[in-house]
Formats: structure tokens, C-alpha cells, sequence
């Protein structure tokens, strides 16, 4: 009884004060890392984007694929997995009374194991050796460190991804009967995707090692990028599901109303679980090797990834609805002028929801297979998922760090860094518009991805490109200032704000709201149903990619 | 859990327009024969030179204004190299890489193939329009992927 009283006590202690400062070091350690690697990132983007547009020839020691690798490493497996973890790990350090210390000490060894990994994987992009996209479809072969470095990479993910299911276990079993937060609900599911979609990636980087060493000799081609892909999506999906995790949770408490039905929110991070990995099929739908039929099949499992995004997008113009009408909004659409526009911790992830209704209508129309034929790999591709992570993702993310970071640093955001930050999201979301709105366009054209400037030798059609990529680089450079004011605000906040205290953005439930039923917490059978799911979308097409497979092919350096 | 009315409306429209897409892909794919590219032989990688239709690669006339390509794509470059056709012919592409992953794009036209090695990919398009067709490999090859083109002139 008394542990109890002082658990809440403690959980009271924690709401006055802020953070638990050791459990909030660890956060602002991965935000650091986010952050750096972030800007890093940015710069390699302009380089790309100038160059592509013809403007900007890269010295001879700067490759452009080079560029491009690094470019993706950085934001794509760094930025965002670093930022999702220190979020999570936050939000489980808050709801669940502070962080048990084993489970602290095993993030602070993931977090070791990572930036191991992401140091093998950056020396070996500098150097030369990896230029091979953070894709590395065999038999293209980097130095052998490079895919060493991965596998400290994934290591550290899973030691975060252990930890989060210790300390919510250690949690349910001494709180028995009562549901665990919703928001560290959102974070067992993103760890269990985690966990389970990096496996397939990790057999694959398994069965290079040998092979880029030299100790084997071929390679199966087709069941390298199968299983890469196993991975690839639902990585993608695992920080659409953290964005998707303050919308229902923080964004109700800034608007000034409140949680959504706690039941549908949870059914929402059960489906996305679920469904998520089988989704990565539809990168291979102009694969040769794979049948028609298994392409259908997995036209259905990537379609079926859309449904609880419908209800998320459902769910959310309701909050805003409601909240609208509360603070006596009338007429039809009166409660749009309710919404706090000039508060950017709002008007990010808001920009991000809106960017989400043409980015996943795209997403949905190139996943139907003939459909697919007409943009596969082209620059349609890469404008797509500048919308979905670059501005969904990506703002909601910083829609986190304006209230997270100074609530884990003890500080406050000022009125005036919250002028600068709704500055930082319009360039951003103009700099967006534009670049990926050029590239949508001209990837119709035909236009590819992952091509450093050409236009084939003067050839008509690719000379008909040139407008297009220019405007790509007008907002490439528009979002140069975007990432250095973004990185700026970021820094502020954990080191030179005012002090002060900044509340976790935690809506409350609906006063009328019926109890969350118990089944929603039967962790188990979801998982069960997502390896279900999996085995239904994988045995086949893997069996037959191992057991009717071509000889192999040895190591390849290109570049 | 008891959904609003017009949430289930909304999510039974949504739905719909779900299963109408896939309905009309499948469609396409099975009974109007426009599947996507899904050639399912495969071949020994390291011997495509050696190795029938590879062995000569060229354009050959299989029918009435119907042609066949065979294709071997290698860094960076396309065999065979600018390649001519007469206006409404159906060209099937056979096509497979000599070392690493490839595209096979043609600019203006659906065309678009995975090219890998060990596999013989097929892809059949009628070219109905005169005129020259830009082909690119849209899959990062490697230090030259951007200058591996080479062009079709339909007469």
C-alpha cells in the first residue's frame, strides 16, 4: 500500500517537476544525435538537389551517389529511429512512473551499440566503400564493415525495443487489471514493429557478411531484396505510427480538447501492428521471379494498410470538431477559425495531418500494381515519400520537440521562439510543396530516382526535364533554412531557453467515455495475428525464391 | 467501442473506393492481360553470354509487324544500342542483367522492368506513335547509372 502511495506520489512529484533527469538525459542524448544527424543530412540534400538540377557540379572527391547514400542513412535510419526512441522512451518514463534503472542502463547500451553502428556505416560512406544507397541491393557489395555497422545498428534497436517491453511488463504486473497509457500503448506497438519487421532485414545483412568478405561466393539476389523490403516498409510505417501517436494524445491537449475514444485509438495501433510488414511487397511489383498472382495478393495486403488511416483521419477532424464547438464555434466550418493557428506545437503536426490526405491518396493509387508501372522507380517515388516523411512525419515530429524537449530540459518556449518555429514550418511546408511537387510531376514525365544530373546526351525528352528539376531545387534551398532554423530552435531549447516548466502533452479522456474493454491489451494474439499475417504474405514467395532459385551472383563494385 | 454513424459511413465509403481500385487492377491484370512485368525463368548470371536467347542479342521478327528484343543489360549500357522499330509494332523486351540490379524505363510509355540477375524478365508494349523513345536504367547501378541510356525510333 505504501509502494502505492508513493508511486502516484511520485507520478505527482513527476507532473510538477518535470522529468526524472536521468530517464530525461538519455532522451536529450538520442535528440542530440536526431538533431546532428539531421542538419548533416540537410546539407547532403542541397548538394543533391542543386546538382540535379544542373546547377551545382560535385567535386571529384564528393560522389554524388555517395551523397546520396549518406543523405539517406542519416535521415532516414538515424534521424527518425533516434527521435522515435527518445520519444518513446520519454512517454514510458512519463506515464509510467519513471523508467526502472536496468531498463535505462539497457538504452544506454543500445545507444552505445548504435552509434558503433552508425560510425562503421559513416566511415565507411566517407571513404568510398558503401556507396550502394541505404537500400544496398546485392549484388552491388560495400566494404564488409558497412554491413557490420548495420548489424550494431540493429542490435541497439532491439536492446531499446527490450527495455520498452520490460518496463511495461514490470508496469502491468504491479498494476494489475489497469490498462497502461495510451501513448505507451502506441509505444509497445512501435517496438514491436520494430523488433519484428528488422528480423527479415537482418537475415539478409546475415547472409552478405560472409559474401562481402569474400568467405562465400554468390549471393540470391531476389531474396536479398525481399527481405530488405520486409524491413524497408515497415520502417517507414513505424514513424507514421509515432506522428500518428501525437495526434490522438498531444494534439487534443494544445486544441484544448480531449482524447479521442481511448477503445478505436488502441484498435487503430492493433491494425497498423497487424498489417504493417506485409506491406513492403509492393516495392517488387515490376520484380521478374515473383508471380502474378502473389502481386495481387499483396495489392489487398498494402491496400488493406490504408484502413485505420481512414479512421485516423476520421477521428481527427471530430477532435477538432468538437473542441471548435465547445469554445462556441457555429455554422458548418466554424471551428476552423477555434483552432490555434498561431501556436506552432499545433500548426506543425496540423500541416503534417493535411499533407497526409494527398500524400496517402498517391500512396494508395501507385500501390495498384499496373499503376505502379507507370512511376516505379521514378522521381514520383521519391515526391511521394518527401510528403509522407518529409512533411508528415517529419512535422510531426518537430511538433513533439517544441513541447518535449523543454519539458525534459526544464525550460519553456518563449513566444518568440514559437514566432520563429511557425516561420520554420511555412518554409518548410513551401519548400515541401514545391520540391516535391516537382518531382511528382516530372516523375510522370519519366524522370528517375537515385540519377545524378543528365540529360543522356542531350536527348529531347530528358532536356523537357530541366524546368522541373529547377524548381525542385528552389525548394531544395527553401528547406536549407527550414533544417538550419529547425536545428537552431532545437539546441535552444534543450540548452539556452528560459528556465520554467513545460507540461507532457497528454489530453484527457471525454468525461462520458466508456471503459477501454480488456481484450485491447491481449498483446499476445496480436502478435500472433501479425506473424499469421506475415507467414500468409512471405512462405510462399520465399520458399520459392529459395527452392527455384537462379545460381548466385558474386560481389559487384560499380562506383 | 460503438463507432458514430457517420464514422462507419465514412469507413464503408472509404472501403469501397479500396476494393473498387483493386477490383479494376485485377481486372486489368487477369483479364485484359496488362500485368505487371513478371518473367519467371531464370538463368545462370554469370553465363548470360553463353547462354540462348542471350547469346545474340538483337531485334527479331517473330510475327506480322510483331517483334522480339532480346536484351542483356550491363554496366552501363544497353545490347543492343538504338534500336529501330515501325510505327504500330508489339514488342516483347526479354531481357536480363549481366551483373547488377537494372531498370528498364522507356520515357512516355508504361514500360518499366525490374532487371535483375539470375532472372529473365519480359515486358510486351505497342508502340502505335512515330517518333524516338528515350530508354533509361532507373535503378542505381553504380559511378555511371546516369549516362546508361540508349534510344527506340519508331518509323
Amino acid at each position: 500500500m505504501e509502494a502505492v502511495a508513493k508511486k502516484t506520489m511520485k507520478q505527482k512529484v513527476n507532473n510538477v517537476l518535470g522529468a526524472n533527469p536521468l530517464d530525461a538525459r538519455f532522451s536529450i542524448a538520442l535528440f542530440i544525435v536526431a538533431f546532428i544527424a539531421f542538419f548533416i543530412g540537410g546539407v547532403l540534400g542541397l548538394l543533391q538537389g542543386l546538382n540535379r538540377a544542373g546547377i551545382l557540379e560535385l567535386p571529384t572527391w564528393l560522389n554524388y551517389y555517395q551523397v546520396l547514400s549518406a543523405h539517406g542513412v542519416l535521415l532516414v535510419l538515424v534521424f527518425s529511429t533516434t527521435f522515435t526512441i527518445g520519444y518513446f522512451y520519454a512517454a514510458l518514463s512519463h506515464t509510467l512512473g519513471g523508467l526502472l534503472s536496468k531498463v535505462r542502463k539497457l538504452g544506454w547500451i543500445g545507444f552505445g551499440s548504435m552509434v558503433v553502428g552508425v560510425v562503421f556505416v559513416a566511415t565507411t560512406i566517407i571513404m568510398g566503400d558503401a556507396s550502394v544507397m541505404y537500400t544496398f541491393y546485392p549484388p552491388m557489395a560495400a566494404s564488409g564493415w558497412f554491413y557490420v555497422g548495420l548489424v550494431f545498428l540493429v542490435i541497439g534497436i532491439w536492446l531499446c525495443a527490450f527495455g520498452a517491453f520490460i518496463n511495461v511488463a514490470d508496469w502491468r504486473k504491479k498494476h494489475k487489471g489497469q490498462h497502461i497509457s495510451l501513448l505507451a500503448f502506441f509505444a509497445v506497438g512501435v517496438f514491436v514493429l520494430l523488433f519484428f519487421g528488422s528480423i527479415g532485414v537482418t537475415i539478409e545483412v546475415l547472409m552478405i557478411i560472409p559474401w562481402a568478405f569474400g568467405w562465400t561466393d554468390t549471393i540470391n539476389v531476389l531474396l536479398s531484396r525481399t527481405l530488405f523490403w520486409s524491413f524497408g516498409h515497415t520502417l517507414v510505417n513505424i514513424w507514421y505510427l509515432t506522428a500518428v501517436s501525437t495526434w490522438y494524445i498531444a494534439i487534443p491537449k494544445i486544441i484544448g480538447g480531449r482524447q479521442w475514444s481511448d477503445t478505436l485509438t488502441r484498435l487503430v495501433v492493433i491494425l497498423l501492428v497487424v498489417l504493417n510488414i506485409t506491406g513492403g511487397f509492393h516495392h517488387q511489383i515490376v520484380d521478374p521471379g515473383i508471380t502474378e498472382g502473389i502481386k495481387f495478393m499483396h495489392v489487398f495486403m498494402s491496400l488493406s494498410i490504408g484502413f485505420p488511416s481512414l479512421m485516423t483521419a476520421f477521428a481527427m477532424f471530430a477532435i477538432f470538431e468538437r473542441s471548435g464547438r465547445k469554445k462556441g464555434a457555429k455554422g458548418l466550418l466554424g471551428w476552423i477559425k477555434k483552432l490555434p493557428w498561431g501556436d506552432v506545437r499545433f500548426l506543425a503536426p496540423m500541416i503534417a495531418m493535411i499533407a497526409f490526405i494527398p500524400a496517402g491518396a498517391g500512396g494508395i493509387a501507385q500501390t495498384n500494381n499496373q499503376l505502379n508501372t507507370v512511376v516505379h522507380n521514378s522521381m514520383w517515388v521519391v515526391g511521394h515519400f518527401h510528403l509522407t516523411l518529409g512533411v508528415t512525419v517529419v512535422l510531426s515530429f518537430f511538433g513533439v520537440a517544441y513541447w518535449l524537449i523543454p519539458h525534459l530540459t526544464g525550460r519553456v518556449l518563449t513566444p518568440q521562439m514559437n514566432k520563429l518555429g511557425v516561420i520554420q514550418t511555412l518554409v518548410w511546408t513551401v519548400g515541401m510543396a514545391l520540391m516535391s511537387g516537382a518531382m511528382h510531376y516530372v516523375g510522370l514525365f519519366g524522370s528517375p530516382r537515385r540519377t545524378s544530373y543528365t540529360t543522356y546526351g542531350d536527348n529531347a525528352t530528358a532536356l523537357g526535364w530541366d524546368p522541373y528539376l529547377l524548381l525542385l531545387a528552389v525548394g531544395g534551398t527553401l528547406l536549407m533554412v527550414g533544417v538550419v532554423l529547425m536545428v537552431y530552435i532545437a539546441f535552444n531549447l534543450m540548452f539556452f531557453a528560459p528556465k520554467g516548466q513545460t507540461e507532457f502533452q497528454i489530453a484527457e479522456p471525454e468525461e462520458n467515455a466508456a471503459p477501454t474493454p480488456k481484450w485491447t491489451e491481449r498483446w499476445t494474439l496480436w502478435i500472433v495475428l501479425m506473424i499469421l499475417v506475415v507467414s500468409m504474405a512471405y512462405v510462399i514467395p520465399v520458399v520459392d525464391m529459395i527452392v527455384n532459385a537462379p545460381p548466385g551472383s558474386p560481389p559487384f563494385r560499380t562506383w | 467501442m460503438k463507432m458514430h454513424r457517420s464514422e462507419e459511413i465514412w469507413l464503408i465509403i472509404g472501403v469501397a473506393i479500396l476494393v473498387i481500385s483493386m477490383a479494376i487492377t485485377g481486372y486489368q491484370a487477369f483479364a485484359l492481360d496488362m500485368g505487371t512485368p513478371s518473367g519467371l525463368e531464370t538463368i545462370d548470371p554469370q553465363k548470360v553470354d553463353e547462354t540462348a536467347p542471350f547469346d545474340k542479342p538483337g531485334v527479331y521478327k517473330t510475327g506480322d509487324n510483331e517483334y522480339e528484343v532480346v536484351m542483356t543489360l550491363q554496366i552501363f549500357s544497353f545490347t543492343p544500342m538504338d534500336i529501330e522499330i515501325p510505327a504500330g509494332a508489339k514488342v516483347t523486351f526479354v531481357m536480363t542483367s549481366k551483373d547488377v540490379v537494372h531498370g528498364f524505363q522507356v520515357a512516355g510509355t508504361n514500360l518499366n522492368a525490374m532487371v535483375t540477375p539470375g532472372h529473365i524478365q519480359r515486358a510486351t508494349q505497342n508502340f502505335d506513335e512515330a517518333g524516338e523513345y528515350l530508354v533509361l536504367c532507373n535503378e542505381y547501378c553504380g559511378a555511371g547509372h546516369q549516362m546508361m541510356s540508349t534510344t527506340i525510333t519508331v518509323k
